[in-house]
């Protein structure tokens, strides 16, 4: 009994690992931009696709993970000078409405670029499973939630003590008065997506040997990650990782004890619920408070 | 103004006389029948539209180098649906009414296949369809038929193997997809027949990534003495590296909708052992000499491999087998005549295609069984007949 309790907590926790780290990507963006980026599962995708496409060239596994979040960065970079720069006072839904834009482009390109077909990519320490009291836990499992650890440390060491970081937390809490304290909005959006991108690029890496990668692989998990980023509060990066495991874990849950057939109703539901009694999301509202 | 009107008249006579000449010469036999296609060689389904557009190009090639149908040509006439259902109304619209094909072969998917039928039944002309679903053809419709197997006839052909190795009681996990759910309600029916009980019945949702809570539960069901796979695409091999991660040692089956490399290469070795049902052409060089299908599928396969220098697909093999029910066909109605036509296919009987014998009647317009299929394993990465 506790060990399929154990089993459920293990693929929640990993799968909410992955949402944690998409929906952080839409927590960045959001914050300097106010936008929703909906190309953000988009960003998975390249990483995922691009690291089988260099693996399959020849180039030693670290070498292709490093080049695919290269890669994505570019992308994200090319997406914010070219899509959302131009268009930098328009409203806030017409950006939005490019970014959706932006992600069917890409997905197109992918299928060109690459193929239709789903790929696997090797785990980074093998597959062999450990068994945790009954449970099986595979070492990528264990790279997914150490990466997303590392993350956050360095995420913390980047707001809170990096002049740079400070100045994208400056600029999301008031963007007049920033750019008044000579802070450079325009670089601050363009770095926005140079995190965001490369931050997508990595989960895509990760998932790729659990869950195979293929052109279209960024929409579910894309929406995932959005739901993530809104339970915790958008905008609130912790918020979004808290908001990913949660989803995952109750995923996993009603999938385990209730019914496979309501997975996927009943991460809505808490969406819906945390939505009704808390509207800014879970830790929202202590952003707004301490402005 | 006379003169006039006898200019204008002598005019129109000629003009006459010319399109009845042009009529006398359309009526020909030394026309070439027409065959029109349409198939999703770009797109969502380009994996189904390309081997089946390559394989009716050569079989139309071999067929008219050898003399045609009825001492006359074959042409086919083929436009790129791109996977698009507006689009395949469009070039079916055009098929018909511009290019006044003979018979309809195409549709390389269900929802393609679907958006045509209604201007096929209105213009009364024979179709044969290539696409996967059993909705196609049930319940029967006049003109349309079509080759591929339906997860029906999978699943029946899944629960005649694990009668034989006294297998009865299982745990089964279905995709949410069309094909899934399909195949789950197929499942669910026929297991009573067969003797099988379904002990646990679990779903996965589109582009999920991770199946352990579904199999864990599977596993923790008492008494599951088989597991058994309902999708395609990348949760095939998903949901293998779950099996075997939780460690859920039980024979181990999947259906045809895995029946391809990906799965085996995606699954990184975990495929091994899985079992399923697939068409004999992918173990064509397995087959026993005594085989029905060994020539035909050998055939099929060698031409096309030294052709096209690509490996075989089960997907063109649907298009070999409704190009040569519907060439027999014409044959035996020894005219294009459609209604002739559309009778002579479906009196289609033991016609041994690459996908199946096939013999059709007015109730059944697919006209394989579960005999067509032949059980595979996953060995060593690759696929192995089962006797």
């Amino acid at each position: 009994m506790f060990a399929e309790f154990l089993q459920y907590l293990i693929s929640g926790v990993t799968v909410g690992a992955i949402y944690g780290l998409v929906g952080l990507g839409f927590s960045i963006i959001f914050n300097s931009s106010q936008v929703i980026n909906f190309a953000q599962g988009e960003f998975v995708m390249i990483g995922g696709m691009a690291t089988v496409s260099l693996i399959s060239a020849g180039i030693p596994m670290p070498l292709a993970m490093l080049g695919a979040v290269a890669i994505t960065t570019i992308i994200g970079v090319l997406i914010e000078k070219f899509c959302i720069e131009p268009s930098r006072n328009a409203p806030v839904v017409t950006l939005i409405i490019i970014t959706i834009g932006a992600s069917i482009f890409l997905r197109g390109m992918a299928e060109v670029i690459w193929d239709r077909n789903f790929h696997s990519l090797a785990p980074i320490s093998g597959d062999t499973p450990i068994n945790i009291g009954g449970a099986m836990l595979l070492p990528q499992s264990i790279w997914i939630v150490g990466s997303l650890v590392a993350v956050v440390i360095a995420l913390w060491y980047f707001f809170n003590r990096t002049l740079m970081g400070k100045a994208m937390l400056a600029t999301s809490y008031n963007r007049l008065a920033a750019q008044l304290v000579g802070i450079q909005v325009r670089s601050i959006l363009l770095l926005s997506f140079v995190l965001s991108s490369a931050l997508g690029a990595f989960a895509g890496i990760l998932i790729a040997p659990i869950a195979m990668t293929y052109s279209t692989v960024g929409i579910m998990l894309g929406l995932k990650g959005f739901s993530a980023a809104i339970v915790g509060g958008l905008g609130n990066p912790m918020g979004a990782i808290i908001g990913g495991l949660i989803v995952g874990i109750a995923e996993a849950m009603t999938a385990g004890y209730i019914s496979s057939a309501y997975k996927d109703a009943v991460a809505f539901i808490i969406i819906l619920g945390v939505l009704f009694f808390m509207p800014n999301g879970l830790f929202g509202q202590k952003m707004v408070e301490k402005v | 103004m006379f003169r006039n009107i006898m200019k204008t008249a002598a005019i129109i006579t000629v003009g006459t006389l010319g399109c009845a000449g042009l009529a006398t010469t359309v009526a020909n036999a030394d026309e070439p029948i027409k065959i029109g296609t349409f198939l999703s060689v770009t797109g969502g389904a380009s994996f189904l539209g390309d081997p089946e557009l390559k394989t009716m190009q050569m079989f139309i090639e071999d067929l008219n180098a050898t003399g045609g149908v009825l001492n006359r040509q074959v042409e086919l006439i083929h436009y790129d649906s791109k996977t698009s259902s507006e689009a395949a109304g469009t070039f079916v619209k055009r098929l018909i009414s511009q290019d006044k094909v003979d018979i309809i072969v195409g549709g390389s998917t269900t929802g393609n296949t679907m958006a045509v039928i209604k201007q096929i039944e209105k213009a009364e002309i024979p179709f044969i369809s290539l696409a996967g679903a059993g909705v196609i053809v049930d319940p029967v419709k006049k003109w349309v038929f079509k080759t591929p197997h339906t997860d029906k006839v999978a699943v029946a052909k899944i629960f005649e193997d694990m009668n034989s190795r006294d297998l009865s009681r299982i745990g089964m996990l279905s995709g949410n997809g069309g094909f899934g759910k399909s195949c789950q309600k197929n499942a669910r029916a026929l297991a009573g027949g067969a003797g099988i009980q379904i002990l646990a019945d679990e779903t996965h949702g589109k582009g999920d990534t991770d199946m352990t809570p579904q199999i864990t539960s599977i596993k923790s069901t008492d008494g599951v003495e088989a597991f058994l796979y309902c999708g395609f695409g990348a949760p095939t091999s998903i949901v293998a590296k779950n099996v075997r991660q939780l460690g859920l040692n039980v024979p181990h089956y999947q259906t045809h909708g895995s029946a391809s490399m990906k799965f085996v290469k995606g699954a990184d070795g975990a495929a091994e052992g899985v079992r399923l049902p697939a068409a004999a052409l992918l173990v064509a060089d397995q087959l026993a000499d005594s085989h029905p299908q060994k020539e035909i599928t050998m055939a099929y396969k060698t031409a096309y491999e030294s052709r096209y220098n690509d490996s075989i697909s089960t997907f063109g093999g649907h298009a070999y087998d409704g190009l040569l029910i519907a060439i027999q066909a014409i044959e035996r109605a020894g005219s294009t005549d459609k209604e002739a036509v559309r009778a002579e296919i479906e009196k289609t009987t033991n016609l041994v295609g690459v996908d199946g014998i096939f013999t059709m009647s007015v109730d059944d317009h697919l006209g394989l069984n579960k005999d067509s299929f032949v059980m595979v394993e996953v060995k060593d990465g690759s696929w192995m007949l089962v006797h």
